[in-house]
């Protein structure tokens, strides 16, 4: 353990080349931990989908909507145990440079579908009462300062006027990679107001057993072929995981960066051990005469490469994993769930970890490899 | 008098493990800047050649998108008989009333994967009022034929899109006759076909956008009062140029700060490395600096070569970045733009004056990283350096 004392004093003969080396390795691991996170929140977002929850759209494409009177036939379908349907709104607030998702549900069967939805069961009650009212995510009272009993205007683009909606209940999703801020108002209303009753965007169904899933989209899409809107049945999970991948190869994108972040800190890293290990040369002779084994002086400038990989890692993982959290991060609503997973961390360690190996070998070696009269007859 | 910049390249030589692994940094962030960059460039220069500063753009009012905007054909002959619209050779208005929808089409490379892709339906004018199209293969789709032209981005990557195959979608088969080219605009990420055809079998008696040639392009705003104080219609006028644009400006801002943010983050990793090997450098070089302030150069010339030799190393770094960054340039990918809803696929842009500020970039890390070891340098006390 005399070691330590000696890995700590050499760390802080040059303490500012240590500490910036620490800091660039801990923002490389920062950023590694970011751009990752994007990755796997996307991920989890297209896994996201109770697997008995069906999902039926419009075959020709999620644009075109589908008949409501459909609704029966689709419960009348074995194994449908319960059909609620909803529809994209599209509307805006204010200057509209805060995207947000509003959609018209149904609204009691909506809320049963989703009991991830949590809301308190007198907002919920308050709600299904006024037909011209909508409930909120949580976070949307943060964006626009929003409070509940509120009344709200959206401009809507699809359906052109302007909507007026009574804030009667505000919703936290118990599961973080659902959306916390979305508007929903009744279909009802849509419908009375547009004049274009008997349509839905697209139908949400529970089904009696997640193995009989692939049956009944069967069942539902034969049913519809040949009608004037065939549909396309899929599990809740198909569909977002469509959503998910339309953002196109950002894992590629984003692991390209990652793995150039890591090589530029390597960079940085490998050149700042290999400075302290030449200035070192007189003194790695010293210790050598003095009885210092050339295992121990291997494992020194290893240990004092992992000292710094290491700090690193745990200030720029922990900062990542803290920052996110504490701002309850979400990129504008387009990354809901945001959180840098303990997978992740262990990636970031393990990062750190070959830092540690790839910077400090050479150096380790060359110390420990010293022949010492050579080295000795440089000390003055 | 100054340090001769000889002085700071030999220095630079002595060292070359150093100033590879300084100089590498630094281009691996250069070469990130200029890759992030060309993306967002890229995808808004797709968007922005689309739309023609010659051309206005009619949605129903309130519409922020094609998608979400609806016309009734009387408003559609309204706008054909504007005394705005310019005249095509054969007299006839140029005007475009377009259908406009997405579909649901399976990736070529992965089935199980389903993009939105862009169908327009457009007059035969539209051929002559959007300028930059171009017939790459094929034959212009017959009217009443069932036929349709696909983007030239769009045939390698969805199945069916070949000339001579014939695709389905809304319940039935269209032949491909042709494809297009529209100077890389996202046009190139859309199906074209006749609207009298598409309108019954998508969404019924409505266009979504008129598109038209402005008769005079200077007399936009003249046009777009006119229009829209109009009491038989309920309408935005957009330029086409200025409306596209908008529709880029969501990712392409993600985009730029994401670029500007990740860049940013790894540049000052990368000047604490070069601020690392700067020190390093004045540290061992005592005797030389002391040399120099005896000879007579001020403390001055002597920050200046300092700070000089650091940029030395940073462009060589940076013209590295440049080097590293390069090949991407064209490489084709695809994102959705959340604006339309639809897929685009363009190719990553770098141009000169993205390497120059990538150079520049690189530069200015190696000035930072410089500055404060070369105050010390220039510090130095001279007699005590003289004697170490």
């Amino acid at each position: 353990m005399r070691h330590l004392t000696l890995v700590r004093a050499n760390l802080g003969r040059h303490l500012r080349r240590t500490v910036l080396t620490i800091a660039s390795v801990a923002l490389a691991l920062f950023l590694f931990a970011s751009l990752r996170t994007v990755v796997t929140t996307i991920a989890l977002t297209g896994q996201f989908g109770s697997a008995r929850r069906l999902v039926v759209t419009n075959a020709t494409g999620i644009v075109f909507p589908l008949p409501l009177a459909y609704a029966n036939r689709l419960s009348a379908v074995p194994g449908v145990q319960a059909v609620s349907w909803a529809n994209w709104f599209g509307g805006r607030y204010g200057d509209g440079k805060r995207f947000f998702a509003n959609f018209a549900v149904d609204a009691e069967s909506y809320l049963k579908m989703y009991p991830e939805l949590v809301l308190p069961p007198e907002q919920r009650e308050a709600w299904l009462k006024d037909k011209s009212s909508a409930i909120i995510g949580v976070r949307l009272l943060d964006v626009f300062g929003w409070q509940l009993g509120q009344n709200v205007t959206l401009q809507g683009t699809i359906f052109p006027g302007d909507w007026t909606f009574t804030i009667r209940g505000v919703y936290r999703p118990s599961d973080a990679v659902l959306n916390d801020d979305m508007l929903l108002f009744h279909h009802a209303l849509l419908d009375e107001r547009t004049n274009r009753a008997g349509i839905a965007g697209w139908y949400v169904l529970e089904i009696d057993h997640p193995d009989n899933g692939p049956r009944i989209a069967k069942t539902i899409d034969d049913q519809f072929r040949n009608s004037s809107s065939p549909t396309k049945t899929g599990t809740e999970q198909a569909f977002n995981a469509s959503f998910a991948t339309m953002w196109g190869n950002v894992g590629l994108l984003m692991n390209t960066i990652g793995l150039a972040v890591v090589f530029a800190i390597l960079l940085v890293t490998a050149n700042a051990m290999m400075m302290s290990a030449r200035e070192r040369t007189a003194e790695v002779a010293v210790l050598k005469t003095i009885g210092f084994s050339d295992r121990t002086l291997f494992g020194l400038v290893m240990l004092e490469a992992g000292a710094i990989t290491l700090t690193g890692a745990a200030l720029g993982l922990g900062g990542a994993k803290l920052l996110y959290r504490a701002t309850n991060f979400n990129a504008a609503g387009f990354l809901p769930g945001f959180d840098v997973t303990a997978e992740t961390l262990l990636a970031g360690i393990g990062i750190a970890l070959a830092l540690m190996l790839a910077s400090g070998v050479v150096p380790a070696l060359r110390a420990a490899r010293l022949p010492v009269i050579q080295a000795l007859r440089r000390v003055e | 008098m100054k340090v001769p910049i000889l002085y700071n390249v030999r220095s630079v030589l002595q060292r070359p493990l150093s100033t590879i692994l300084t100089a590498l940094g630094v281009a691996l962030v250069v070469a990130v800047f200029i890759g992030t960059l060309a993306l967002a460039n890229g995808f808004r220069t797709a968007l922005v050649r689309t739309g023609s500063d010659q051309n206005a753009l009619v949605l129903r009012r309130g519409a922020d998108s094609e998608l979400s905007s609806g016309l009734p054909r009387e408003a559609a002959s309204i706008i054909a008989s504007s005394p705005h619209v310019a005249a095509g050779g054969d007299g006839r208005p140029l005007v475009s009333p377009e259908v406009y929808v997405l579909i649901s089409l399976p990736k070529v490379f992965d089935e199980t994967q389903v993009a939105n892709v862009v169908v327009r339906g457009v007059s035969e004018q539209a051929w002559t009022v959007r300028s930059n199209l171009e017939l790459v293969a094929g034959r212009r789709p017959e009217p009443g034929r069932g036929e349709i032209c696909v983007g030239r981005r769009l045939v390698s990557r969805f199945g069916n899109t070949a000339i001579g195959q014939s695709l389905k979608f809304a319940g039935r088969d269209w032949a491909v006759v042709c494809q297009f080219s529209a100077a890389g605009s996202s046009f190139e990420s859309e199906i074209w076909g006749e609207n009298e055809q598409f309108m019954p079998v998508f969404r019924g008696q409505v266009f979504q956008s008129v598109t038209f040639r402005l008769r005079d392009p200077a007399a936009f705003e003249e046009a777009k009062r006119a229009l829209e104080a109009d009491r038989r219609i309920t309408v935005d006028v957009h330029r086409e140029s200025d409306f596209y644009v908008q529709q880029s400006q969501l990712l392409d801002r993600i985009l730029r700060i994401l670029a500007i943010l990740i860049t940013s983050i790894m540049a000052v990793g990368a000047v604490f490395g070069a601020v690392n090997t700067m020190y390093a450098a004045v540290a061992s070089r005592g005797p030389e600096i002391a040399v120099l302030l005896t000879l007579g150069f001020r403390p001055r010339s002597v920050l200046a070569s300092f700070v000089a030799e650091s940029a030395i190393i940073a462009t060589l770094g940076a013209v590295l970045g440049c080097l590293f960054a390069l090949p991407v340039n064209g490489i084709v990918t695809s994102t959705t733009n959340w604006a339309s809803f639809s897929e685009i696929a363009f190719s990553f842009r770098i141009t000169p004056d993205l390497l120059a500020a990538g150079l520049g970039f690189g530069v200015t890390m190696g000035v930072i990283g410089g500055f404060f070891p070369a105050r010390r340098a220039a510090r130095l006390p001279v007699i005590e350096a003289l004697r170490s």
